[in-house]
């Protein structure tokens, strides 16, 4: 099938995800060097958060939005084997998303939106901040609306036949999300926009914060689904063998979309405008959604066991070793795993309740979240770009011995980057500080740890100019060869051939999301409209 | 494997709920779960649940819990208002020698700049905001809390040592975050003297 029109509409969203990835890279290591205040010159908290603020807003929503989007488009078309449904909506809505970038960028580069990527009010940024924020959104929407179009398509061009796993998991995460964004854009469009246009005087920040906490645990699942995505259908038979089971995967992607929504509190447990029951429940669901993540990790290493007897492999741990470890996808899922288990102890700290007051908002945090994002879920992207770069471009990778140390750079970068990180916050470090002035013997403690953070962010500094480097000889290597390679999805040990409709289908479970979040959000959001409560007016930074 | 379609089979609402969570059953018991999967999920599920449950056994008998009294407060007119007017804040014991502590974080200080507590000594701190969302940690102690304009947070815990320690703010309040501390001595129980014996001290030594 000709496909030129889906690899150009995929190519282009992952190159403006990578191009945001890089120049963020450059301000992380940037920030870690002002931080450790090793260099007093460098000493400047005006550009530190500016800085700051467009590393996050670049990392956590540029890069993700777009490389979930080209990535999607071509999972779509090549695993349903159908075109994408309105090419001409679809670039629509990169170009929505792209000038939605460039529209929050200039506040951000120019200082006017040092409200870092939390962007929590009563502090207010630029209003073409906001502006900005709500066009890549509203972009990401429309990528939504064409992958559920094309899921119900398919279904109904092929009745009762399981929608391939590829598919599903991307539309779950479509689905995903639509919900997810309700939160922030509810809190954008209703308190943040009309306060910084001086259509209103005050907003509620608690309001603010409890619709923000709706979006900021699903985020992380819409960041991840994609990683997630590539365990189960590429790495399975990369490493030369089958995927364990196909059934339960898409259990796993059903409950993570649905107990993902429900459990935002856990982000607020030190706040004071949400009662203690609630924050309960949240932090309960938060344990759920844990189930989803030990299954995957189970189901990848059981495939990559299956690969690696299918390799001669023989032992107990026989065969790990025959695996094929210069596949850069083999190499990718395990390095992601190790970080998955370690950043996944970290985060059972974070959701338990009360043990969470030790580390909370302390640089723990960022450590936390680095490892797990721009651990495990970025280098997973790396993965799928090797993988998919060749086929999008029709050249073969120009080295794939690059590619290995490249991923074995970012492990060990993000290694000596986050542990030393998850200490400071340990000895008591707040998050989100430019240099350390405090007059006390404890910040004695911290040097060090400082010390180790910038040899860590030069590693990842590093690792990610190979990886640019990487994809772009590839796109400009002059080959004229025909090049025949086509996409593989991993096929089952035992291949599915019919489901039940709630397993091949979102109509439930969309059904089941909205009684959840009624149950978990309803009273929470309702109680500020019947408080007496007080706004605050816009304060600058 | 055999699928069996969920149909209506009874016509009241009840009727309707039951049949669809049968049929529900017997649809996941039609799908393949290898027995090794079928083990780890059940772990999975005991491991979960066991933390589940320290967690809520936890806060319902012993009440562990994160601050969470909600009570508001208009941010805009402490200084108005009787608790948090400048002359109110600061370390105070009543009657039954309970020990209240009221303290106006602001950018970029906590106010009062300096105060002395007992150590082993139950304390209820209560932090509001005169401007931004601000958050606040002593170090090595779970005293912490966001301070939520609007919002009155208020924690109560308890300093097992003695000691100085800084008190951070930990959540971006504006170019000058990291300026944002203060100073808070705990006090060995004994030597702690409470503020209004304090202030009778200092009028005798005048």
């Amino acid at each position: 099938m000709n496909d030129a029109a889906e690899r150009k509409l995929a190519l282009s969203h992952l190159w403006v995800a990578f191009i945001a990835f890089i120049l963020a890279c450059f301000m992380g290591e940037y920030q870690v060097l002002e931080r450790s205040g090793f260099i007093p010159a460098l000493e400047s908290p005006t550009v530190y958060f500016a800085s700051v603020s467009t590393h996050g807003v670049l990392m956590a929503f540029v890069l993700t939005f777009f490389f979930i989007m080209g990535f999607s488009y071509y999972i779509a078309t090549t695993s349903l084997k159908m075109p994408v449904w309105n090419y001409k909506l679809a670039w629509t809505g990169f170009w929505i998303s792209l000038l939605g970038t460039v529209m929050a960028a200039i506040p951000l580069l120019t200082g006017k939106a040092s409200v870092l990527y939390t962007f929590y009010l009563p502090i207010q940024a630029h209003v073409a901040f906001y502006l900005g924020a709500t066009l890549l959104v509203v972009g990401s929407w429309i990528w939504c609306v064409i992958m559920l179009v094309m899921f119900s398509q398919w279904k109904k061009a092929n009745p009762k036949q399981p929608v391939p796993l590829a598919m599903f998991a991307t539309a779950a995460n479509a689905m995903l999300w639509l919900w997810t964004s309700v939160g922030v854009a509810l809190e954008v469009l209703f308190q943040a926009i009309p306060l910084a246009l001086g259509w209103m005087d005050t907003v509620d920040p608690g309001l603010a914060r409890t619709l923000f906490a709706w979006t900021l645990h699903p985020i992380v699942y819409f960041w991840l689904i994609p990683a997630y995505t590539a365990f189960y259908v590429f790495v399975p038979k990369q490493a030369g063998g089958f995927l364990f089971s196909d059934e339960v995967a898409r259990a796993a992607f059903i409950v993570l979309a649905v107990f993902a929504l429900p459990i935002g509190f856990h982000h607020l447990y030190m706040d004071p405008e949400q009662a203690k029951g609630w924050k309960l429940l949240h932090g309960i669901g938060t344990f759920v959604v844990a189930v989803p993540t030990l299954v995957t990790g189970f189901a990848v290493i059981a495939s990559l066991e299956i690969a690696g007897r299918l390799r001669g492999g023989k032992g107990l741990f026989g065969w790990i070793g025959s695996l094929p470890w210069t596949n850069s996808m083999v190499l990718a899922v395990i390095l992601a795993l190790l970080m998955l288990i370690l950043g996944g102890f970290g985060g059972v700290i974070n959701a338990s309740y009360a043990m969470n007051a030790m580390i909370h908002n302390t640089a723990w945090v960022p450590g936390h979240f680095h490892l797990i994002f721009a651990g495990t879920t970025v280098i997973m992207y790396f993965a799928i770009a090797y993988y998919l770069w060749p086929l999008l471009v029709q050249k073969p990778l120009f080295s794939n011995s690059m590619a290995l140390i490249q991923l074995w750079t970012w492990f060990i970068g993000m290694g000596i980057l986050t542990t030393p990180w998850h200490v400071l916050g340990l000895l008591g470090q707040p998050r989100r500080i430019s240099s350390v002035v405090y007059n006390t013997l404890l910040t004695l403690a911290w040097k060090p740890y400082e010390l180790a953070m910038i040899f860590g962010g030069l590693i990842l500094l590093g690792s990610a100019c190979l990886f640019i480097y990487n994809l772009a000889k590839t796109q400009l290597n002059p080959v004229t060869e025909e090049f025949t390679q086509q996409i593989e999805y991993a096929e089952p040990v035992h291949p599915v051939t019919a489901l039940p409709e709630y397993l091949n289908d979102f109509k439930l479970w969309n059904k089941v999301i909205a009684v959840l979040m009624v149950i978990s959000f309803g009273v929470p959001i309702l109680q500020f409209f019947f408080m007496d409560t007080f706004g605050s007016p816009g304060w600058g930074y | 494997m055999k699928i069996e379609p969920i149909t209506p089979k009874n016509h009241d609402l009840i009727g309707k709920v039951v049949d669809f969570i049968r049929d529900f059953c017997t649809q996941i018991r039609s799908v393949h779960v290898d027995h090794l999967e079928r083990k780890w999920i059940n772990i999975a599920l005991l491991v979960v649940g066991l933390l589940v449950a320290i967690i809520t056994i936890d806060a319902f008998f012993h009440g562990i819990n994160p601050p969470s009294k909600v009570e508001t407060i208009d941010s805009a007119k402490l200084h108005l208002s009787k608790e948090f007017a400048e002359s109110n804040l600061g370390v105070q014991i009543d009657d039954q020698g309970n020990i209240t502590i009221r303290m106006v974080a602001g950018r970029y200080s906590f106010f009062p700049k300096h105060i002395a507590v007992p150590a082993e000594t139950k304390l209820t701190f209560r932090w509001v905001s005169m401007d931004v969302l601000h958050g606040v940690h002593i170090p090595m102690t779970n005293m912490s809390t966001m301070i939520v304009p609007g919002h009155v947070a208020e924690i109560t815990t308890s300093f097992p040592k003695p000691g100085e320690y800084p008190v951070l703010c930990n959540e971006y309040c504006g170019l000058g975050h990291n300026h944002m501390w203060s100073n808070i001595s705990v006090v060995a129980k004994e030597d702690w003297l409470a503020p209004s014996k304090l202030t009778a001290n200092k009028e005798i030594k005048q």
